[in-house]
């Protein structure tokens, strides 16, 4: 196919909601738009197992540990189906790791604040859960084919993962006066980091217009952003929680909620790597594949090893 | 160029389950994975954590062939025109039944 009946077919494609498949024509920047996204999505479900990992063994009962864990591991499948995805548009596993190993490639930055009391497993299961919901819903209608198809498998999961943090929060928020603050002191610590995960202001995020453009997204960051303030507003009001933000109130006119200007210096510089856990987060994750080593060696070897063996058998009988 | 590591990646595994007794198997995704064993107990814990399959099938995906994109209108055009093998082309009256 020459270049010129490739691009027109692929606009024709974009302009009628058609899927983009792995072996379609497709722009150059498009296929490295893609990777980009997709591969930094991997990294953040694989990194964001680390804060939560970090009370699988101090849940306070065997119920809210069994689901911690299934959490959990719904994340690391989550993470899978994606790298998988961004592997039909021609990067290996190893060159996406490499990438979060070095720091070139980014993972969402709300995995770079510490959990620290039990509270947290709420707070990030009904917030930062809750916001990535709000980014992956519109996503299960993007263009490109395989991506779509992870995150329609990838959202019919994450609902329980929501409602679990949101359970645990009412819980708390209905116990003891100590639970209760708990709760509260969550929310205070993880509100402004979840609502900027829904990335830079729409005057300032690079990436969008040609994004949006060729419906890799559907909607912009700040249009997302006010959709997650106004719902979580209003499920703040059953906890009879406190949102850590002086101006935020309905607005009549717009019908929406106003809401505080957001810190971005403290965004960017978690982004540039000085975040509280950053650090910590990468060595684990470097750690973590660096001491699994032997084990990927070994069962390939094992693997050609059984191999020879069946074709030796093959050849002598 | 290849790198080491890359070298030393496990191959890739089509999955391809089935849901239930009397349904295809069906792709679900792909996975990376030493060898078929590894890529079935992979596959259950990537692509079945909830009910959805009842049989798994892997395939490593170097053994799948594809049709070319550019050939698709070759391949696929030609039934455009073939309505009459629909059975909704043929106009009969309303007062037959059973077909």
């Amino acid at each position: 196919m020459s270049l010129s009946t490739g691009a027109a077919s692929f606009e024709e494609k974009i302009k009628n909601d058609i899927a983009i498949e792995p072996r379609d024509w497709m722009p150059d920047e498009y296929r490295k738009t893609l990777i980009r996204q997709i591969s930094q999505h991997a990294h953040s479900e694989i990194v964001g197992m680390l804060p939560e990992g970090n009370w699988i063994t101090r849940a306070p009962n065997l119920r809210r540990k069994a689901v911690l864990l299934a959490k959990v591991q719904d994340e690391a499948g989550h993470g899978l189906y994606l790298y998988s995805a961004a592997e039909t548009l021609g990067i290996s596993r190893d060159e996406m790791l490499d990438q979060l190993h070095s720091g070139k490639a980014k993972y969402s930055s709300i995995f770079n604040y510490p959990t620290l009391t039990w509270a947290d497993m709420g707070a990030i299961g009904w917030l930062v859960d809750g916001a990535a919901i709000m980014n992956q819903v519109p996503l299960c209608r993007t263009s490109y084919g395989p991506y779509a198809r992870a995150m329609v498998r990838v959202c019919k999961e994450e609902s329980f993962h929501q409602r679990q943090g949101f359970e645990i929060m009412l819980t708390l928020s209905r116990g003891t006066a100590i639970q209760k603050k708990m709760a509260q002191d969550a929310l205070n610590r993880w509100w402004w980091p979840s609502i900027m995960m829904f990335g830079p202001s729409d005057d300032n995020s690079p990436n969008s217009e040609l994004s949006l453009k060729w419906r890799i997204k559907r909607f912009t960051n700040d249009e997302l952003r006010q959709k997650f303030v106004d719902v979580s507003t209003e499920q703040t009001k059953i906890l009879g929680l406190t949102i850590p933000d002086k101006d935020l109130k309905w607005n009549e006119a717009r019908g929406h909620y106003d809401f505080g200007a957001i810190n971005w210096d403290e965004f960017w510089n978690v982004v540039a790597g000085n975040g509280p856990c950053n650090k910590e987060r990468l060595e684990t994750r470097k750690k973590a594949w660096d001491e699994g080593a032997w084990v990927r060696e070994a069962a390939l070897a094992y693997s050609t090893k059984r191999k020879e063996r069946k074709e030796k058998t093959l050849q002598t009988a | 160029m290849e790198n080491k590591t890359t070298k030393q990646e496990w191959p890739l595994w089509e999955v391809f389950i089935r849901s239930k007794a009397g349904l295809d198997h069906k792709h679900a995704g792909s996975l990376h994975a030493a060898d078929a064993q590894m890529a079935i107990e992979n596959a259950r814990d990537v692509y079945t954590r909830r009910m959805e399959g009842v049989s798994i099938w892997v395939v490593e995906s170097n053994y799948i062939h594809t049709s070319e994109p550019d050939q698709s209108a070759a391949l696929f055009e030609p039934a455009n025109d073939k309505i009459y093998r629909h059975p909704t082309f043929y106009d009969l009256p309303d007062e037959l039944k059973h077909m």
